[in-house]
């Protein structure tokens, strides 16, 4: 059982970051009232925050953000949904893989306030009532984790990569890209190139592809 | 990265005014390369335009005539799976499949494919390393570096780097046309003549000038489109830019080559066109692989390789050969 009194290691580096932040919001940052004013001159309105609505996992969420905060910090940083992970931040890895109007995308390579008024899903989104999603049942199931750091990027990718597929379209490893595609085209070789732009340093691979097969079939 | 300010477009007028007047904005559509290249510091723009919002940019119009024109914004993946492009030009959408990750290929619009900015190393390198592309005049670190993913075609002593673009290669295929709009008007760019050779102005990649807009690719109706295939070969499967690629379309006439079309990336500043390979393959067998070989390596006299890249004129003829070969059993 964890101890109520003794702080959790995710509340303390949320704590601690939400003091740093503070820090800088004294120092430099505009207040939430000068923002929304309009710049007198002198001001760096580079650095003054815009407001942004997302709707997130189906909730309307309000947020004022730098212009350069990107989608995947807007979501950590803001909104704590810490499920989505930052790897390489360079739109490499795909471990901050989610899904904007139902494609997925790379959050680290996505301004939020480009996002203004979009649909945004997280892993934290997923699940309805309270039953995983198929693709997560399946990822336990199949063991396509170890550390699990690439696990919400991988899963994000693979619900919205089933979606294209139903959808027919082809990829790098169908033979003959004129030809409609179908589900039933969707072999490991197929699941493996879909899934190529989601590294996993532990090398779970093969676990993952099986995985992703299941949940195609049964979706 | 570095703090700067952004608006949204509404009207493209106004849009290429601001571009126009204003050297520190830099229009941003998908972002994939921009922020990219933000977070490596190597642009560094003031103020970002979102031009996303611009209306019409993001259509497919697949045209009476066999054409297809493709907005500026339209993104790869829905360019890459319409079902006209797929069987008008399957080069184009191999040229789209075989290019990035499926998450960007959500993001990444079709002007910004063509406007990348290259993978050198030492061009995306943060400590300051010489860069006449980064920093003119500073010197080319690839040029006595490690070269082995540079360019054997049109380099100079000032940049031996590579255009990254998959697509760009099967659109200089193609003859495809870069529809731009400018301060004084539209106007329509043969491919070719869009990219730049590095010459001694590496910095400029491409001929646009301030305030021009991409608004779409022209893709004109092509005897050679149906029968095309885009190869890629990489140090990995999926994933990874090309040590070379190739585009090759055929028309033919039973087994015979009517005419063809040859363009490859990885070994040149821009898509690297083959016509002499072009001219020598009208009338040839495509069975006749002894032939076509010879054909391709006529556009190979020219190659100049650099330390570690001679394998790639090797690599490239061999690369050229076997495009022909498959866009040939798509007929």
């Amino acid at each position: 059982m964890d101890d109520p009194k003794k702080p959790t290691r995710r509340a303390f580096l949320q704590l601690a970051g939400r003091s740093a932040a503070a820090g800088i919001a004294i120092g430099a940052a505009p207040t939430v009232a000068e923002a929304r004013s309009p710049a007198s001159p002198g001001t760096d309105r580079r650095a003054t925050r815009v407001a942004v609505n997302l709707i997130v996992n189906g909730e309307r969420r309000a947020l004022l953000v730098e212009p350069r905060t990107t989608l995947l910090d807007a979501l950590r940083e803001e909104l704590a949904l810490t499920g989505t992970k930052k790897g390489c931040d360079r739109g490499e890895c795909g471990a901050c893989t989610v899904h904007v109007e139902g494609r997925r995308i790379v959050s680290c390579m996505a301004l939020a306030v480009m996002q203004d008024g979009k649909r945004v899903t997280t892993i934290e989104g997923v699940q309805r009532d309270g039953q995983l999603h198929a693709l997560q049942s399946a990822f336990i199931e199949h063991d396509g984790f170890q550390c699990g750091f690439c696990t919400s990027g991988q899963i994000m990718s693979g619900v919205a990569m089933i979606e294209e597929a139903k959808a027919g379209w082809p990829s790098a490893a169908t033979s003959d890209v004129v030809r409609r595609f179908t589900l039933a085209d969707l072999g490991s070789a197929e699941i493996r190139e879909r899934m190529s732009g989601n590294l996993c340093r532990c090398a779970c691979y093969p676990n993952i592809v099986d995985a992703v097969a299941q949940a195609a079939k049964r979706s | 990265m570095h703090p700067f300010s952004i608006s949204r477009a509404d009207d493209p007028v106004k849009a290429i005014a601001a571009h126009a007047r204003d050297g520190e904005l830099a229009f941003i559509a998908g972002g994939t390369d921009l922020l990219g290249l933000m977070k490596d510091r190597a642009a560094l723009p003031e103020r970002l335009l979102d031009i996303n919002g611009l209306p019409g940019m993001a259509r497919i119009e697949p045209r009476a005539d066999g054409g297809v024109r493709i907005g500026a914004l339209a993104r790869m993946s829905d360019v890459a799976v319409h079902p006209q492009v797929r069987q008008r030009f399957p080069v184009i959408a191999e040229g789209l499949l075989f290019a990035a990750s499926g998450q960007l290929r959500n993001m990444a619009s079709m002007g910004g494919n063509i406007m990348q900015r290259t993978r050198c190393a030492y061009f995306r390198d943060e400590d300051g390393v010489p860069c006449n592309k980064r920093r003119p005049g500073s010197g080319c670190s690839a040029l006595q570096g490690i070269n082995r993913n540079h360019a054997i075609f049109g380099w100079s002593e000032a940049c031996v780097a590579t255009h990254p673009s998959d697509v760009a290669v099967a659109l200089a295929a193609l003859d495809a046309n870069v529809i731009v709009r400018g301060m004084s008007g539209e106007r329509s760019i043969p491919f070719a003549q869009f990219h730049r050779l590095p010459g001694d102005e590496p910095q400029r990649d491409n001929i646009l000038r301030r305030g021009d807009l991409i608004v779409a690719i022209d893709v004109p109706a092509r005897l050679e489109g149906r029968a095309s295939h885009y190869l890629k070969v990489r140090d990995r499967q999926s994933y990874e830019f090309a040590l070379v690629s190739a585009a090759a379309a055929l028309a033919l006439d039973g087994r015979r080559i009517g005419s063809a079309r040859l363009a490859m990336g990885g070994v040149a500043h821009r898509p690297w066109r083959l016509g002499a390979a072009e001219a020598a393959l009208r009338g040839m067998s495509l069975d006749d692989a002894d032939s076509l070989r010879a054909a391709v390596a006529q556009s190979f006299a020219d190659a100049k390789p650099l330390a570690h890249n001679a394998f790639k004129i090797e690599l490239a003829q061999r690369v050229a050969l076997r495009a022909l070969q498959v866009a040939g059993a798509r007929a």
